[in-house]
């Protein structure tokens, strides 16, 4: 290939850098990924301190921090709501989608249709420095002389439209994300639509390519509003325009110098437009993840392939009509809310269809407890939790008592941390292999994974009795509220266990810099493994295979009757 | 104040609170029991199936009728949550009693506090003005209009008499509040430039917490006040003690409709 043959002419900062190789760009994207959600993880760790001694010095680094952040070590409550603000931001916008959309997508799409890179590679890295820029924006907004976003990662106006300069950054840096999510998201579509291999028909796509493809979609439709409004805040904090801002605000007692005529409920449908489809951006790679490891892992074909492409598809129409259920305390009619009650409901059939698949997918099977399977295997009960209390939230009534409690946060956590996150981990043990042509360890893997699950249901848990006692989210110290002190014990428990669950990351830090050296050297296809990146050197070259190959069956041809082999790979012309 | 609250839902001191409390216990019942059914199958699924030697993975095992009736079950269970409870208790906590029946109060809030406004005996609210919102005066209300005259202004302290109706105005002078009061069940975001109103009837007299539950700032975290729920003579009482001591005028043509802030 002459198109290898020239990469190997590139300088280093062509090929490393600024380079266009999907597979390069996927990687950065990865370790960006990794790196933000490490660093928000961080933040949350320090204000857990806050929540669990409030008002109490940070010993030992609770002086590294400036006057404006801690006074003698105690937090001030501007530096907590900065906090929690950019834990949301960076957890979800730098940390989770650029790893499981960005990292796993990039890396995985091309080699998984048989194509040599992504449609437009140009696109592809512009849109991971894209991102790096407004990740850069993000980070730098904590040096300004006010400090970063403290109106909560949601940013409602007006407290947002006359919050300090951190939020104007906050704003480009959304500006540079959604920017990159767009150029990433045409990419896919082209890329899925156009580049795949000969024989490989939709219906023989892996399950995590079909994610992948909602999920671009999702990103392409639902974040165009957002940056519209991300745009109109600018220019109510810049321009004087007043798209969020009524007339006649009184803060601090003096009247408000705005033109007015505003409406801040206008940002809280924008917003939501996208950051419903946003939960669903966030899962279904997940699930594309835990589709793949099971297939692999059970030695078996998923079950009900067919009836869970149609419900990923059938979840992504849905999830443009659901937004409003974040909205039902807004002052909205009965009716309305009816709606959004009803579209909330549906959309819970597919949700239950593609968990009960997966679960199904075990049965039969010759369940292998590898690392990435104990990872995946954990996503199916821990995301069913988090679907499950989503239910007395999308219901008007129930809403009423659990809206904006400690509720939401372990509903959308629970979805998110030890559903999405695991998913992402076991992405990660799983195609470590494929990337490195090293396996990782498995006995560091297995401390990562049990420490994980039982610290982090310690963290998440206890927030559903808070919830539940009604204690409101974004608290600098509940101790104020009689309401929110009994359950300030529980507080220190979680916090407990998110430090311990910090110190449980160590061993995956260790194993995934340390297997670069240490681990096992392997083939294409140590895991068995039927789909297409399987068929590619590991690590793959430039232009990924070394034929290019062609496709005879569906996905998961795994212990199929009358075969020698227990796995019958998608490219394999004759019998296995 | 303790005995109200603990680990769980916070005592119910609300007449339709109780509707509320069952669909979240209901809720919960119905939630566990889907989760501990489906991680019975799912312990049994990985010890039975698990990989050992002389065992194999079976092709494409038996299609499964279960969670097609599963399915169907769950979808036919949320409907009958929507019908039977959802959307007649919504509906119930979203029509306002009527007018001549209950106590009405104006709660105006803003940066870190909850300011009351009764309309007092003539039971018509005074014009407000933001222009005249001071310290002293945090709602702006204009004592020269006749209606004013009565009004009662207090901060923090919401009073009210128990067995009641009490609708209570939502306004907010700077940024999103949510007027919570979890004994009550009820809580209502407070948009400025926006009146939304919204009920509850307290069944037992106490002292009670208002909490904000919309980050709104740096104190949200203290943007606390108190309910007070009384029998109707001290609530009488409290409000002759309170009540300014210009003698009321005679009732007033202006309309009944009270007036927001927002308005230009």
């Amino acid at each position: 290939m002459s198109e290898k043959q020239h990469s190997h002419d590139l300088p280093f900062w062509r090929k490393y850098i600024f380079s266009l190789d999907h597979k390069v760009i996927g990687i950065q994207y990865g370790i960006t990924g990794l790196l933000f959600l490490f660093f928000g993880f961080c933040l949350m760790m320090l204000m857990r301190w806050q929540l669990a001694y409030p008002g109490q010095p940070l010993p030992v680094i609770g002086n590294l921090f400036s006057e404006r952040m801690m006074v003698g070590g105690i937090m001030l409550p501007e530096f907590y709501n900065q906090l929690g603000a950019m834990h949301g931001t960076i957890m979800v916008f730098l940390g989770v989608v650029p790893l499981a959309v960005g990292g796993f997508g990039n890396y995985l799409v091309p080699l998984q249709i048989g194509a040599p890179d992504m449609a437009f590679p140009k696109l592809n890295m512009m849109s991971y420095w894209v991102y790096f820029l407004g990740g850069v924006a993000m980070i730098a907004s904590f040096f300004l002389p006010e400090g970063a976003a403290q109106s909560g990662w949601t940013s409602y106006p007006p407290l947002a439209n006359i919050a300090a300069s951190g939020q104007t950054v906050w704003l480009i840096g959304m500006v540079f994300l959604i920017t990159s999510s767009l150029l990433g998201s045409i990419n896919f579509i082209v890329t899925i639509v156009q580049l795949r291999a000969e024989g490989l028909s939709f219906f023989r796509l892996p399950f995590f390519v079909w994610a992948q493809f909602v999920t671009s979609f999702l990103l392409l439709l639902a974040f165009p509003p957002l940056e519209a409004a991300g745009v109109l805040q600018l220019m109510d904090r810049l321009a004087g325009t007043s798209f969020f801002m009524p007339s006649g605000l009184v803060v601090a007692g003096k009247a408000l110098e705005v033109s007015g005529g505003g409406n801040p409920l206008l940002w809280q449908h924008l917003f939501w437009f996208l950051a419903h489809p946003e939960v669903y951006v966030l899962i279904l790679p997940a699930m594309g993840i835990v589709a793949e490891v099971f297939a692999t892992n059970t030695r078996k074909p998923i079950y009900g392939y067919k009836s869970m492409v149609c419900s990923v598809i059938f979840l992504g129409f849905m999830s443009f009509i659901v937004w409003a259920h974040h909205m039902f305390l807004t002052g909205m009619s009965a009716k309305m809310s009816s709606f959004f009650q009803i579209t909330t409901m549906i959309i819970s059939i597919p949700s239950v269809i593609l968990l009960t698949a997966l679960a199904l997918s075990l049965w039969g099977g010759s369940i292998r407890f590898s690392t990435p399977m104990l990872f995946a295997i954990a996503f199916l009960p821990m995301f069913g939790i988090g679907g499950l209390t989503g239910l007395p939230l999308g219901l008007a009534a129930s809403d009423i008592h659990l809206h904006d409690t400690y509720y939401v946060i372990g509903h959308f956590h629970y979805v998110v941390a030890p559903g999405t996150i695991f998913a992402l981990f076991a992405g990660v043990y799983h195609w470590y292999p494929k990337v490195t042509g090293r396996k990782m360890s498995e006995i560091l893997g297995k401390i990562h994974f049990f420490l994980s699950i039982v610290l982090i249901n310690g963290v998440f848990m206890p927030m559903f009795i808070l919830g539940l006692a009604g204690v409101s989210r974004r608290l600098y110290d509940q101790m104020q509220f009689a309401h929110a002190q009994p359950t300030q014990p529980l507080n220190v428990f979680m916090s407990v266990c998110a430090w311990l669950l910090g110190l449980a990351q160590i061993p995956f830090i260790i194993n995934i810099f340390g297997s670069l050296i240490w681990g096992k050297k392997v083939d294409n296809n140590p895991w068995e493994a039927t789909t297409l990146e399987w068929a590619a050197p590991s690590p793959p070259p430039h232009g990924n295979f070394d034929a290019v190959p062609e496709v005879y069956r569906g996905p998961y041809e795994y212990s199929v009757p009358g075969q020698k082999h227990d796995f019958w790979p998608q490219n394999m012309a004759k019998e296995n | 104040m303790q005995k109200y609250y603990g680990w769980g839902l916070p005592y119910n001191a609300s007449a339709y609170g109780a509707d509320v409390d069952r669909l979240i216990y209901l809720l919960h019942g119905f939630m566990i029991l889907l989760f501990v059914g489906w991680l019975i199958f799912l312990v049994v699924a990985l010890f039975k199936f698990r990989s050992r030697p002389g065992h194999q993975a079976t092709y494409k095992p038996d299609h499964f009728k279960a969670p097609t009736y599963i399915e169907v079950g769950v979808a036919l269970f949320e409907a009958f949550l929507l019908i039977g409870f959802s959307f007649p208790i919504a509906k119930h906590v979203r029509t306002l009693p009527p007018k001549g029946e209950a106590l009405e109060v104006r709660v105006v809030a803003e940066q870190f506090a909850w300011n009351i406004h009764y309309p007092g005996p003539d039971g018509v609210f005074g014009k407000t003005d933001i222009q005249l919102m001071v310290p002293a005066n945090p709602v702006g209300l204009d004592r020269n209009d006749p209606a004013a005259k009565d009004d009662i202004t207090v901060i923090n302290q919401l009073h009210v008499p128990v067995n009641k109706p009490v609708i209570v105005h939502l306004s907010s002078k700077d940024v999103i509040h949510s007027f919570f009061l979890p004994v009550m069940r009820v809580k209502q975001d407070v948009i400025p430039g926006q009146n939304v109103p919204v009920w509850f009837q307290a069944k037992d007299t106490g002292n009670f917490e208002i909490a904000c539950a919309q980050l709104c700032g740096l104190g949200h975290y203290r943007m606390r006040g108190f309910l007070i729920v009384e029998q109707p003579e001290q609530f009488a009482a409290w409000q002759a003690k309170y009540a300014p001591k210009v003698p009321a005028p005679a009732p007033v043509q202006t309309p009944a409709s009270p007036v927001t802030v927002a308005k230009e």
